[in-house]
């Protein structure tokens, strides 16, 4: 059952101030190195991109490796100077692509 | 009887109280500052991926009846309490009834549906989402009457010897808590933060699943998930983590 992340990101910011947002996704992160109990290799099964975009600016992007842990904890700050949709995008290795989007007020 | 009934709760308490220390301690007390942060924040708490999953469970309609939790139960907010006296003594079948057992029976006798898989997210999802009504209730589960001979079953195994290793639970976890093994705090073992997400599972867990890892961990036969006895220590483990709030869904190391 694909479960929505676990999302905090403000509604409303003051424009220029930094405001954190941090997404916890479900996910196994399998790290390609495992075997099964026949010998064969569990295939690699990571989030290896995440990007964060407002109105289609990058704000923040990161390459994810087979050491992260299952379900990844992602904080990171961003400023905004206007309003706008915040998109937070991410894509694994079967292809499996998600995203969410959050509408942000600068007041 | 009700001065009796007092005197064997209190003789209970006291009996169940670990050797050597004053006070209960949560395994909460005992993880480290980054384990606590991650549960003291819903949103850092990976559990709460599995208590959303629940709480889609709680609206959709399954089984031969058609019938969801929502139902009968109504809001799950109704649920407050469930978890801090589960396991219970269920008189009308005559054994203990963990949660998850009582999940599945809700299940198989209300809904027609068939019974959720052991450790699967949907049954882990539920037990957490109904875990989490009760938190910060302390545990209270009913030790008198037909339980109190589960319970003693229960204490039993607990300060049974067993393995390769020739160690029992109390060993460890009354004797010797608070104390160093490889590194790590030896907690008390109260089980009050079940199902909990474990970062060393790297997922969600429930109480069995603990148990089984710890009797492996002395090398000795886990007890099946069905076998009566693992109520029964679950509902000991209860009553002897009793008057600690429940903590559900937990972060342990």
């Amino acid at each position: 059952m694909a479960v929505r992340p676990l999302l905090s990101v403000p509604r409303e910011v003051k424009a220029g101030v930094p405001f954190e947002v941090r997404i916890l996704i479900q996910h196994p992160m399998e790290t390609g190195f495992r075997r099964d109990a026949v010998g064969g290799v569990i295939a690699r099964d990571i989030i290896h991109t995440f990007e964060c975009s407002v109105d289609g600016e990058e704000v923040f992007a990161a390459r994810l490796e087979p050491a992260v842990a299952a379900n990844p904890f992602l904080a990171f700050s961003a400023r905004l100077e206007r309003s706008g949709t915040m998109v937070l995008r991410w894509v694994d290795d079967r292809g499996v692509e998600a995203e969410e989007r959050v509408a942000i007020r600068v007041v | 009887m009700w001065r009796s009934a007092w005197c064997r709760a209190l003789a209970l308490l006291l009996a169940t109280l670990p050797a050597g220390a004053q006070e209960k301690r949560s395994g909460y007390d005992d993880a480290g500052p980054q384990v606590r942060a991650m549960q003291d924040d819903d949103m850092a708490n990976p559990a709460f991926l599995w208590v959303r999953q629940g709480e889609a469970l709680w609206e959709r309609r399954e089984g031969m009846a058609g019938r969801s939790c929502a139902d009968c139960h109504g809001a799950v907010e109704g649920m407050r309490g469930v978890a801090a006296r589960h396991p219970e003594f269920d008189a009308a079948r005559g054994r203990v009834v963990t949660l998850e057992q009582r999940v599945n029976l809700c299940r198989t006798d209300y809904q027609g549906a068939a019974a959720l898989a052991p450790e699967s997210d949907a049954l882990l999802g539920i037990t957490a989402l109904v875990g989490l009504q009760s938190r910060g209730m302390p545990v209270a589960v009913e030790v008198e009457g037909a339980a109190a001979a589960a319970v003693a079953r229960g204490e039993a195994f607990f300060r049974l010897r067993q393995g390769q290793l020739n160690l029992s639970c109390a060993q460890c976890h009354d004797g010797l808590a608070g104390q160093s093994l490889a590194g790590s705090r030896i907690p008390q073992g109260h089980a009050n933060a079940y199902p909990i997400y474990r970062l060393e599972w790297q997922g969600m867990g429930s109480l069995h699943r603990r148990l089984r890892a710890c009797l492996v961990g002395v090398r000795a036969e886990p007890l099946g998930r069905d076998d009566g006895l693992l109520a029964d220590l679950e509902l000991f483990l209860a009553a002897r983590a009793a008057g600690l709030v429940v903590e559900t869904p937990g972060v342990r190391p």
